[in-house]
């Protein structure tokens, strides 16, 4: 008997570690462990042993039933995991096909940079203001000290309505506006299109957007207006940006400046970009006039402020590399897509 | 304005490097736009003279010269000029020259015999005949041996000092408010003032020969208002003669052409002293009456310029007349006969002061917007005027070209007492936020050409933009050095806060952008043909109209922003683009009474075209935006009569009754009108509109405790039914309902013709219990039993 469970034991082993599936493995459990199993029936036969061979033998046959359980368990285990590898295996994907996906739009360039310009502004404490676009001459003109006869009023460069209402050609307007609905202290940002009469070509367009910026407070100065910049231009081109500030006139602030970046690309060495002179023409800015305030109601002698004036189209063509400024008003997909 | 910096070491020294003296001038506040030599791009050209001239042997037309070049050695050059001689001076293109156009000059061999360089004619020089004073050949050689200069100029000179074209011209921007340097004195004021190098100026001073020009001459100033001051002076005897050298040089590096030593003296003082004159020719002023006067209509005059027609003048021009016809139109340009000829004798000479205002206005209707009338129109001082009439006086006498009457005529003479500021040194300080001494500010006034006296500065009398503390901040700020000023941050009291509104547009934005639409930015001017070609209500077309624009196509304000999506489509479906959808946040413009400013709407406009798209995609667009921004009870019903869309793909947008907007499939008529062959879906919202509909901030609810039931209903009905009909049954009768959802549509076979089956989900759940089959039932049966009064049945 002992002989014949240790031949189960090497017949069941040598087929445990034979089997290749997992029905087959519990046929052999059923074969050799079930109720009417090899081993089971030895076990049962144990009744016709001596007193002192059955504890042997029982002893035996236990671990014998031990051992193939054992046996089947871990078969049984690697054969489930055999299976798994093999599903996934078979499940492999080329991961350099194109995901799926509900494509996003993005937007347009110029409001790229005007989002960063709010941006900026809002950070420093300015609040964003709109306006009308068809103005009144007195806002756009008449109050920010550009009479009649001046230039910058002839039809022209101007488009009019009426003699009195007219295509706005700045966001200044929106300064009047500001100036006298609220009493100062006053900071905001005037973003908008404005209008000049100027044919398509690759650097002029009729319509082109503007950011105006206005602070009107006690005691604002000039080096303030010069500090605020700054803090502008190194938000928008990082910190190693320098700026210079050359005299300039506008009818609206005195003293007025226009304000030069050291061209990014050359470091102001001179290149294309900048043609040479090492530095990009970048905005208009100034002291508000005194008379600008006293058409507004508020007394120079206890406030003053300054205003500055940013191209957004500059901006974009600059950091984009845009060659031609239609491209910004074809909207052509080929293009828009290319910005994020 | 272009400037000589020859002429202007006549006034200041600045010799430094041209860079930094075109840096330095910048950054003071006259604007250096190029700079360049006038004698680009010629090199290495030296006067020389000819030694010796053999015919070539083995040509009829070349010489071979021997020439004197001050070098140890002559160099032979061989030429095909046939106007040279022994001992005549010439140009000498040295091997490694290069001339007026470039061509770049090396040694080599005319038919075998060795050739050094060239000599060359003035033209290769860049120059033309009348830069000389004296006959020159125009084709042949530079002969230079009557040359009034030759004595400046010994053998091996460069050609360019000896002709003084070596001269840098440096051209400035200035801007409106400084027509004082619109001068070469102007200009060396900034440049005494930038380097802090004494300016050179005297009063002019000249010899008159007596007589008496009040006898010979009358003049009456009718305008007074828009003639502040005419000044009037005489010479006889004129001499008419090509001008010097210097004088015609600096004439040329200002770009304006040398005539004859008259002409050329107006035109010298109005570029020196920045205020224009004008030279009569006695001859030709009638009656010896000069009348500053309005044009009479009818009038007319023909111009000094070559123009074939006479000008039409009308009386609000101001002309001068003689005693019987106009002869010239002031601070404009002067008529034909008005002009220095060649047998002129007597010369008036007018200096002036005109109305900016009028000059400028005159000077665009006549189409003749001159250098004059440019210096003009930006106004000019009468202190100006008698120092530039007594300049030119001065240099007639210089240049003896003509004898001096005694007296000037000055019409409208006045004290013109300078104009006295008085400065706040503080106050200056107090703008800029610097700490500028009162004495440096003062020596920077002084070095701008104002005198200190006491408490107050005496303005220059061409200063016409200095009035204000600020002005006095901005010259001392300018040369102190704006750069050196120091930055320093506002404190603001003012929070950087979006306002609702545009909280809620940036929300729009995103949401847009999610949903998979490229912004776009389009004008806001369109043609009023556009809306034609989309088909809109004439009474929609009411739109703002530019009175000049520039073209047909820019000409009027839209009042939609569906012309614009339209053109972006066509753009882009013409550039093969198979799909796109496209948003823009655009305003329109709807005319209101004639002085009035129009009502200007902001809209989100959507266009769409491409594979996949449909009226449900556009619909679903506007649905999921309106969700997330929590206005999420909208309704669309149909519309069939708007012209701009597909009648039965159409929908207005509303929600507790106002509108929103349109959406739906735009009308194929409007898309073939545009040249797109697909379908094109868009939607316009009302953006004012679509704010009072965005929902309160999300309060949150609770997750369901208790299980849901569900039940699938599939109704067969008439075609015409609408699911939102059926819904609003549904929900109206279905108690304990959470959601209903329609997920099928089916016509065909098993269907009877005229009708279709519509499937849905319904979702029941109570709050506060389980809810039971028999509830659940209950509630089915009572929307099957209303469903069946409209004629509805399971199918």
């Amino acid at each position: 008997m002992k002989e014949q469970l240790e031949n189960i034991r090497r017949e069941a082993m040598d087929a445990i570690s034979a089997c290749g599936d997992v029905k087959e493995l519990d046929a052999l459990r059923v074969k050799y462990l079930g109720k009417k199993g090899e081993l089971t029936a030895i076990l049962k036969s144990m009744g016709g042993l001596s007193a002192e061979e059955r504890p042997i033998i029982g002893q035996l046959a236990n671990s014998v039933r031990q051992t193939l359980d054992e046996a089947i368990s871990d078969k049984g285990d690697k054969l489930k995991t055999a299976a798994l590898d093999a599903k996934l295996a078979a499940e492999k994907v080329d991961v350099t096909l194109p995901g799926k996906t509900r494509p996003l739009g993005s937007r347009h360039p110029l409001n790229i940079v005007l989002d960063e310009l709010k941006e900026i502004f809002r950070g420093m404490g300015y609040t964003v203001v709109d306006g009308p676009e068809v103005e009144e001459t007195k806002y756009v003109f008449d109050m920010l000290n550009t009479d009649e006869g001046h230039p910058a009023r002839d039809e022209q460069d101007t488009f009019y309505i009426t003699d009195t209402i007219l295509l706005r050609t700045q966001t200044s307007s929106v300064q009047i506006r500001e100036m006298l609905a609220h009493k100062p202290p006053i900071a905001i940002i005037s973003p908008g299109r404005v209008y000049r009469s100027d044919a398509v070509d690759a650097t002029h367009s009729p319509i082109f957007h503007q950011c105006e910026g206005l602070v009107i407070d006690k005691k604002i100065t000039f080096g303030d207006l010069k500090g605020t910049l700054e803090i502008f231009a190194k938000r928008l081109y990082g910190e190693d940006i320098k700026l210079r500030f050359r005299p300039h006139h506008f009818p609206y602030t005195e003293p007025s400046a226009e304000v030069d970046l050291q061209c990014f690309k050359c470091h102001g060495a001179g290149c294309p970009l900048c043609k040479g002179e090492g530095w990009i023409e970048m905005l208009g800015s100034g002291l508000v006039h005194p008379q600008v305030l006293i058409n507004c109601g508020i007394d120079p002698e206890e406030y003053s402020g300054f205003a500055f004036g940013i191209g957004l189209e500059r901006i974009a063509m600059m950091r984009y590399n845009i060659d031609d400024m239609r491209l910004l008003y074809e909207n052509d997909i080929r293009f828009l897509s290319q910005f994020r | 304005m272009d400037l000589s910096m020859k002429w202007l070491n006549d006034y200041v020294k600045a010799d430094m490097p041209i860079k930094e003296f075109a840096d330095k001038m910048t950054m003071g506040g006259s604007k250096v736009e190029t700079y360049h030599n006038m004698s680009e791009p010629l090199s290495n050209i030296v006067v020389g003279k000819v030694i010796s001239l053999e015919r070539h042997k083995d040509s009829e037309k070349l010489w071979i010269c021997m020439l004197d070049v001050g070098k140890d050695a002559p160099i032979q050059i061989v030429t095909a000029a046939q106007n040279l001689f022994e001992g005549a001076i010439v140009p000498v293109c040295l091997h490694n020259s290069v001339i007026a156009d470039g061509t770049k000059i090396t040694k080599g061999k005319l038919r075998g015999v060795e050739s050094n360089g060239m000599m060359c004619s003035y033209a290769e020089l860049g120059l033309t005949a009348g830069d000389f004073s004296y006959p020159v050949a125009d084709d042949g050689i530079l002969i230079l041996n009557d040359d009034p200069d030759l004595d400046k100029m010994p053998i091996g000179t460069d050609i360019c000092k000896a002709l003084e074209i070596d001269d840098t011209i440096v051209e400035f921007e200035i801007t409106n408010n400084r027509p004082d340097c619109l001068s070469v004195l102007g200009l060396a004021q900034e440049a005494s003032a930038v380097f802090d190098t004494p300016m050179n100026k005297r009063a002019p001073e000249y010899k008159t020969a007596g007589g008496d020009i009040n006898k010979e001459l009358k003049v009456t100033v009718e305008n007074t208002e828009l003639c502040s001051r005419y000044m009037a002076a005489m010479v006889k005897n004129v001499k008419i003669a090509p001008s010097p050298r210097w004088m015609a040089r600096r004439l040329r590096a200002s770009g304006v052409r040398p005539i004859n030593n008259l002409v050329d003296i107006t035109n010298f003082v109005m570029l020196e002293y920045g205020h224009p004159m004008h030279a009569f020719d006695l001859r030709y002023v009638e009656d010896n009456t000069i009348t500053v006067r309005n044009a009479r209509q009818g009038e007319t005059l023909k111009l000094l310029d070559e123009m074939a027609q006479p000008v039409q003048l009308s009386p609000e021009m101001l002309i001068i007349a003689d005693g019987k016809k106009p002869i010239a139109i002031a601070g404009v340009m002067g008529g034909e006969h008005s002009g220095i000829m060649d047998d002129t004798t007597t010369v008036v000479f007018e200096a002036a002061c005109f109305d900016g205002v009028s000059v400028r206005r005159t000077a665009k209707k006549v189409g003749e917007r001159t250098e004059a009338s440019s210096r003009f129109e930006k106004g000019l001082n009468p202190v100006n005027a008698e120092q530039a009439l007594k300049r030119a006086l001065e240099l007639i006498d210089m240049l003896g070209c003509g004898e001096i009457v005694d007296g000037i005529i000055d019409v409208g003479k006045g004290d013109y007492p300078p104009e006295r500021l008085t400065p706040d040194y503080d106050r200056v300080n107090e703008l800029l936020g610097s700490d500028i001494s009162k004495d440096e500010q003062q020596a920077i006034l002084k070095r701008l050409g104002f005198e200190i006296d006491g408490d107050e500065i005496i303005v220059p009398p061409t200063r016409i933009d200095m009035h204000l503390q600020c002005d006095i901040a901005e010259e001392v700020a300018r040369i102190y050095g704006y750069n050196n000023i120091p930055s320093t941050i506002p404190k603001l009291s003012s929070q950087g806060k979006r306002t609702e509104k545009q909280k809620i547009e940036d929300k729009m934005t995103q949401l847009a952008l999610s949903l998979g639409f490229y912004e776009i930015m389009t004008y806001s001017f369109i043609s009023p043909k556009d809306y034609e070609l989309l088909g809109m209500r004439q009474e929609d077309r009411q739109s703002v109209v530019i009175r000049n624009p520039l073209g047909e196509d820019t000409s009027v304000m839209r009042t939609s922003p569906l012309t614009s999506m339209m053109e972006v489509i066509r753009r882009n479906y013409n550039n093969r683009s198979l799909a796109a959808r496209f948003f823009e946040t655009a305003r329109a413009y709807f005319p209101k009474g004639r002085d009035e400013l129009p009502d200007e709407k902001d809209y989100l406009c959507f266009g769409m075209y491409g594979e996949g798209e449909d009226f449900f995609t556009v619909k679903g667009a506007i649905e999921e935006m309106l969700a997330k921004l929590g206005a999420d009870n909208a309704e669309f019903s149909a519309v069939s009569d708007d012209p701009v869309y597909h009648p039965g793909r159409c929908a207005e947008v509303t929600m507790d009754g106002k509108r929103l907007g349109m959406l739906g499939q735009i009308h194929p008529r409007a898309a073939a009108a545009f040249d797109i062959g697909v379908p094109v879906y868009c939607a316009v919202i009302d953006t004012d509109i679509l704010r009072e509909c965005v929902g309160e901030e999300v309060k949150y609810v609770s997750l369901p405790k208790f299980p849901a039931a569900s039940r699938d209903l599939s109704l067969i009905c008439d075609e015409e039914v609408t699911n939102g009909e059926i819904t609003a049954i549904i929900k109206k009768n279905a108690k304990h309902l959470e959601d209903v959802r329609l997920f099928d549509i089916y016509k065909g076979e098993q269907v009877p013709s005229g009708k279709k089956s519509l499937s849905y989900t319904l979702t029941f759940r109570k709050k506060d219990a389980t809810l039971t089959d028999e509830e659940a039932d209950a509630s089915v049966a009572k929307v099957l039993k209303a469903l069946a009064e409209i004629g509805m049945t399971l199918r």
